[in-house]
């Protein structure tokens, strides 16, 4: 399915007390199943916004989202979310955490015994078996986002929405996780939509790097085709030279044709 | 050499502040002829607490009878101030439209002494026990519903992202999220509700009358027992202050 999701003239205004702010305006998007995209930009740029939009979590102002040819009324299930800062109950243990989730996608299929499994499965996923009854106050920032990572994969979703992920995780974790996240999206066949602003980051996950201009009124600047092969390895691609073609490709559209307007 | 620095530091300074109250109290007594000294009152109260649970008729009861008799209305005042109050304040809390009807209502009678409502108690129920559970009902459904609706409106918004992807029921968000998230800010509630409604009984009782702390201090101001007066201070300060111990203690457990 070539256009799985499918994002068509969208554009995202809020009123704000100055009146009318433009954030997103012409967005065209399709999204193959099977798909890993990453939004890139600086801040302000408004990819977050475009993730929020894909999640439901907002509503465009105008233009037409659409999920396996079913138009994006409201959050649901099917379109996960790993949150930035892994927005987990910090009264709930992280089986209970990712519990929830498979109960409420699961629940009305399936008894207690296969939903437990299915929460085991998802935490085993992510090598976390071992912390299963932790609360996610007693666990590492890595960790509690490996949680959030399983939580969104035990609802088995169409689409598996992650906002800057790794973000607040300092660089060698960071690493590991994507490491992991590769592995497990080449295991699952997930489509994902991520949103970043680590260029390697970008580089190394995507099947294709999807370039914003900068706000207000931000659009989508280029397309990268990333066709390295899978599985893919960053000590080998290091050295590699489309690796290197691809990386200072992202960095010359970030830093020289649209830089950050505060740093011009 | 550790249970020295324990015993310096934590047993040492409240040693000396209360032997300084018993000196200053001494000599306050020692210039005046009303008042009692601390061995005086110590005295008293030994043989008050030797038998705290006898009962003489309605008007002369043990010490404990009338403790007992307080905390009970204080447990149902309070009781029924929670039960009303905590889902009260979740509604309040979670439904703006209902926030902006109420909160004129609330900010105007909160300030008001709770005793002004016994008068409206006395007549309602023509009754001095009810109308002494009524002020302390009163007096507690305040905090109740305030702490408890601002639980609600602190709720974190990423808490509600993922009610909102994972679709959650009404019921699931409110156990699994609006519950446990607004649990800190009630518990707090009920602190400062069981420490206004401790306030208020003895100055209810005063007015009232029957059994309890406060009847028994009006009651012994007439019998000029002004030792018993004083035993009674120490006492409504202590179960006040165990009160307070056991609510943070319960407030400890719930804080993630």
């Amino acid at each position: 399915m070539k256009n799985y999701v499918h994002i068509e003239n969208v554009q995202m205004s809020f009123s704000t007390r100055k009146g009318e702010f433009v954030a997103l305006k012409d967005i065209d998007l399709d999204i193959a199943r099977g798909e890993f995209i990453t939004l890139i930009g600086h801040s302000g740029c408004g990819k977050s916004t475009l993730m929020n939009l894909v999640a439901g979590l907002l509503k465009p102002s105008d233009g037409i989202l659409l999920c396996a040819d079913r138009e994006i009324a409201g959050p649901g299930p099917e379109r996960a979310v790993v949150f930035q800062n892994h927005s987990l109950l910090p009264w709930l243990s992280c089986f209970e955490n990712v519990y929830l989730a498979v109960e409420r996608v699961f629940g009305a299929n399936e008894d207690k015994a296969q939903l437990t499994i299915r929460t085991h499965n998802a935490l085993e996923l992510v090598h976390l078996t071992h912390a299963e009854q932790k609360l996610p106050n007693e666990i590492s920032g890595g960790m509690k986002q490996r949680v959030g990572i399983a939580r969104a994969l035990a609802m088995q979703p169409k689409v598996l929405l992650m906002d800057e992920p790794f973000g607040a995780l300092d660089a060698l974790t960071r690493a590991q996780l994507q490491d992991e996240l590769m592995k497990i999206v080449a295991k699952t066949n997930s489509t994902v939509i991520m949103v970043t602003h680590d260029v390697d980051e970008a580089v190394l996950l995507s099947d294709r790097i999807v370039m914003m201009t900068n706000g207000p009124a931000a659009t989508i600047g280029e397309i990268l085709a990333v066709k390295l092969a899978r599985p893919r390895n960053r000590l080998e691609l290091a050295g590699d030279v489309e690796y290197m073609r691809l990386r200072s490709e992202v960095l010359r559209f970030l830093y020289e044709r649209h830089a950050h307007p505060a740093a011009a | 050499m550790k249970f020295r620095r324990y015993f310096g530091e934590q047993i040492f300074p409240p040693l000396i502040g209360i032997g300084l109250f018993l000196i200053v109290w001494m000599i306050l007594a020692q210039g005046s002829e009303a008042l009692p000294g601390p061995l005086k009152t110590w005295d008293s109260a030994v043989a008050l607490f030797s038998d705290p649970f006898y009962q003489h008729g309605p008007n002369d009861q043990g010490i404990g009878w009338n403790i007992l008799n307080s905390l009970g209305r204080v447990g149902v005042g309070f009781g029924l101030a929670a039960l009303i109050g905590i889902p009260l304040g979740f509604i309040v809390g979670r439904v703006e439209f209902i926030d902006k009807m109420t909160s004129p209502i609330i900010s105007m009678l909160r300030p008001v002494s709770p005793l002004a409502w016994l008068p409206i108690g006395l007549l309602v129920f023509k009754a001095a026990n009810p109308a002494a559970i009524w002020v302390i009902f009163i007096s507690s459904i305040w905090p109740m519903i305030i702490n408890t609706a601002m639980g609600v409106r602190q709720l974190p918004q990423d808490y509600m992202n993922v009610a909102r992807v994972l679709n959650l029921s009404e019921w699931k968000i409110f156990t699994k999220i609006l519950f446990p998230a607004a649990m800190p800010y009630m518990l707090t509630g009920i602190r400062l509700a069981v420490g206004t409604a401790w306030l208020v009984i003895v100055a209810a009782e005063m007015l009232t009358g029957g059994v309890g702390i406060g009847f028994w201090v009006w009651d012994e101001w007439n019998n000029l027992n002004v030792e018993h007066i004083i035993i009674a201070i120490f006492v409504v300060g202590i179960v006040g202050l165990l009160l307070e111990m056991l609510l943070v203690r319960l407030a400890k457990r719930f804080s993630y």
